[in-house]
C-alpha cells in the first residue's frame, strides 16, 4: 500500500485524517499516485492538478524520501521507499505568514 | 414565527447569522469551511434549505459546496469550469492577447424557479450554467462569444463576473456585470448576449464612452420593475428605465459617486441604498463616516443614514457583493465591511446595530428571508 500526506484542508474535503492509504497496481508513480487518489476521492478533483492541464497547482509540491521530486517527470517511478510503502508522499502546501 | 437567515462569505470561512423578524438577537454559526476564501454563498428562492457556496484558495482552486439543510450540513460538488470550445484570448492589463484561465467563482445565483439549476459567474470573465445542484457546470459561451470578448481587460482585482440577475417576469432575461467590460444582457435564457452600455461615461479608458470597457461594480432591481436597474459603476451612480439599453447617472448630492453596493428596498422600487468610498485611490468612507444613503426618488436625492455607524474614524470598505435585503415589514438591509463587521437595519437604513465587529473581512453578505 502507498500512504499519502494531504494537507488540512484537503484533508477536510476528502473527510480522511493526515495519513491515507492507496492500492496501486502497477509502476507507481506520481501519476499513478495521483489519480488514485483522485479516483478513491473524487472530490479531491482540481484540487491538486488543474482539471484542463493536469498540472501540479503551483503552491503545491510533492515530497518522497526527503527530496522534493515536483519537477520529476509525472510518469517517473517514485523512490522506493515510497513505493514499498516504508515512506509516505506528501502533497505539501506553499507556507504562509502574515 | 418568520426569521431571517444571513449568509456571510469572508476571507477565512462562511458564517450563517440567524435571527426571528425582530432582527435584535443574533446566532452566529461558523466558521463554515474554516480558512478558506468564501466569495460568496446564496439560497435558492424556491427552497431556502438548498444553499450554494463557493470556496476559493490560490492553493487549491475552486471547490464548490451544496446544503440540503440551510447550511447544518455540506457535501462537495462539482468544481470542473471548462470553457467552451478553444477558449483564445483576451487582452492583459497592458492591452496584449492574454489566454482566457479559470480561476474562481464570483458569484453564485441560483435559479428563481429550480433549486437543481445555478449558474456561476466566474473569473476569467464568464457565466456557467449547472442544472443537476452544481454536480456539473458548462457555460454558457455566447457571453465571452458575442464579439467584445477579445478586448475586455481586467480591473485590478481580475477580470471577474460578479453580476448575475435573473428576472422573475422573463424567464430568458439575465443580466450579468463584468469588471472591466461592463453590463450585458441576454434575452434567450444566456444563448446570445449584447453589450448594454450606452450612457456610462469612464474616464479611465480611451474612448470614455465605449462599448465596453466600463467597470461596473454591481447592478440592482426590483421585482416589481424588471426594466429598471441601479448600478454602481467604478464612479458613477447609474440608472436604466430600459433594461440596460441606456443609462443615465443619478448621483445627485452624494459626497462620492465611487463605491461598489447598490441594492433596492425590498417593498419600495425606487428606494434605493449606496455607501459611498472615498475613490479609488482610497477605499474608504468619506472623512472615515461610515455612511449609508438612501434615495427615496430613485435616485439623485439622496439622504445620509449613520444613526448606529461609526461616525469618525472608520476606514472599512465594503465590497461589491456585501449588501442585501430582506422582505419582511419594515425592510431589513444588511452589508458587511473589510473590518469583519456586519451591519443590519431593521428598519429600512434609520437605524443601525452591528450584528457582529469580529469577523474576518467580510466579501459576501446574502439574506433568506424564512417563513
Amino acid at each position: 500500500m502507498i500512504r499519502v500526506k494531504l494537507p488540512h484542508h484537503l484533508q477536510n474535503i476528502a473527510g480522511v485524517g493526515s495519513e491515507m492509504l492507496l492500492d496501486i497496481e502497477g509502476p507507481v508513480t506520481q501519476q499513478a499516485i495521483l489519480d488514485a487518489l483522485e479516483s478513491q476521492y473524487p472530490v479531491l478533483r482540481g484540487t491538486i492538478r488543474d482539471h484542463a492541464t493536469q498540472q501540479r497547482r503551483p503552491y503545491l509540491r510533492f515530497f518522497a524520501s526527503g527530496e522534493d521530486v515536483s519537477h520529476e517527470a509525472p510518469d517517473a517511478p517514485v523512490p522506493d521507499a515510497v513505493a514499498t510503502g516504508a515512506e509516505p508522499f506528501r502533497i505539501v502546501g506553499a507556507i504562509a505568514g502574515g | 414565527m418568520s426569521g431571517v437567515r444571513v449568509l456571510v462569505g469572508t476571507v477565512k470561512g462562511a458564517f450563517i447569522l440567524t435571527s426571528d423578524a425582530k432582527r435584535e438577537n443574533w446566532e452566529i454559526d461558523g466558521p463554515h469551511f474554516g480558512g478558506w476564501e468564501i466569495f460568496h454563498l446564496k439560497g435558492s428562492p424556491v427552497d431556502p434549505n438548498r444553499l450554494y457556496a463557493s470556496q476559493s484558495s490560490d492553493w487549491f482552486g475552486q471547490v464548490i459546496h451544496r446544503s440540503n439543510d440551510g447550511g447544518k450540513s455540506w457535501e462537495t460538488m462539482g468544481n470542473e469550469f471548462l470553457y467552451e470550445g478553444t477558449p483564445g484570448t483576451h487582452q492583459w492589463y497592458d492591452g496584449t492577447p492574454h489566454p482566457w484561465e479559470f480561476k474562481r467563482v464570483w458569484h453564485l445565483e441560483p435559479s428563481l424557479n429550480d433549486p437543481d439549476m445555478v449558474y456561476a459567474g466566474v473569473e476569467d470573465a464568464a457565466i456557467f450554467l449547472s442544472k443537476d445542484g452544481a454536480q456539473t457546470w458548462h457555460e454558457l459561451g455566447g457571453l465571452r462569444g458575442h464579439g467584445t470578448g477579445p478586448d475586455w481587460q481586467p480591473g485590478a482585482g481580475g477580470l471577474c463576473l460578479h453580476t448575475i440577475l435573473l428576472d422573475p417576469k422573463n424567464e430568458g432575461r439575465i443580466f450579468a456585470a463584468i469588471s472591466a467590460a461592463g453590463a450585458f444582457r441576454s434575452d434567450d435564457m444566456g444563448k446570445s448576449w449584447k453589450p448594454i452600455n450606452q450612457g456610462l461615461s469612464s474616464e479611465y479608458i480611451p474612448d470614455p464612452t465605449a462599448e465596453i470597457g466600463h467597470c461596473v461594480h454591481r447592478i440592482a432591481k426590483h421585482a416589481s420593475q424588471p426594466d429598471v436597474l441601479f448600478m454602481q459603476k467604478h464612479w458613477d451612480v447609474m440608472r436604466s428605465d430600459n433594461a440596460g439599453d441606456s443609462w443615465y447617472e443619478i448621483s445627485g448630492n452624494l459626497p462620492s459617486d465611487f463605491g461598489f453596493v447598490v441594492d433596492v428596498h425590498a417593498h419600495e422600487p425606487e428606494t434605493v441604498f449606496v455607501i459611498p468610498i472615498k475613490s479609488d485611490s482610497e477605499h474608504y468612507p468619506p472623512e472615515g463616516k461610515l455612511r449609508v444613503y438612501r434615495s427615496r426618488t430613485g435616485g439623485n436625492e439622496w439622504e445620509a443614514l449613520t444613526k448606529g455607524l461609526p461616525q469618525s474614524d472608520c476606514y472599512v470598505n465594503v465590497l461589491r457583493d456585501a449588501m442585501a435585503v430582506d422582505s419582511l415589514d419594515p425592510c431589513g438591509v444588511y452589508f458587511g465591511t473589510t473590518g469583519g463587521q456586519v451591519y443590519v437595519s431593521a428598519d429600512a437604513g434609520d437605524q443601525w446595530t452591528a450584528i457582529t465587529h469580529d469577523l474576518p473581512r467580510v466579501m459576501s453578505v446574502e439574506v433568506q428571508t424564512l417563513p
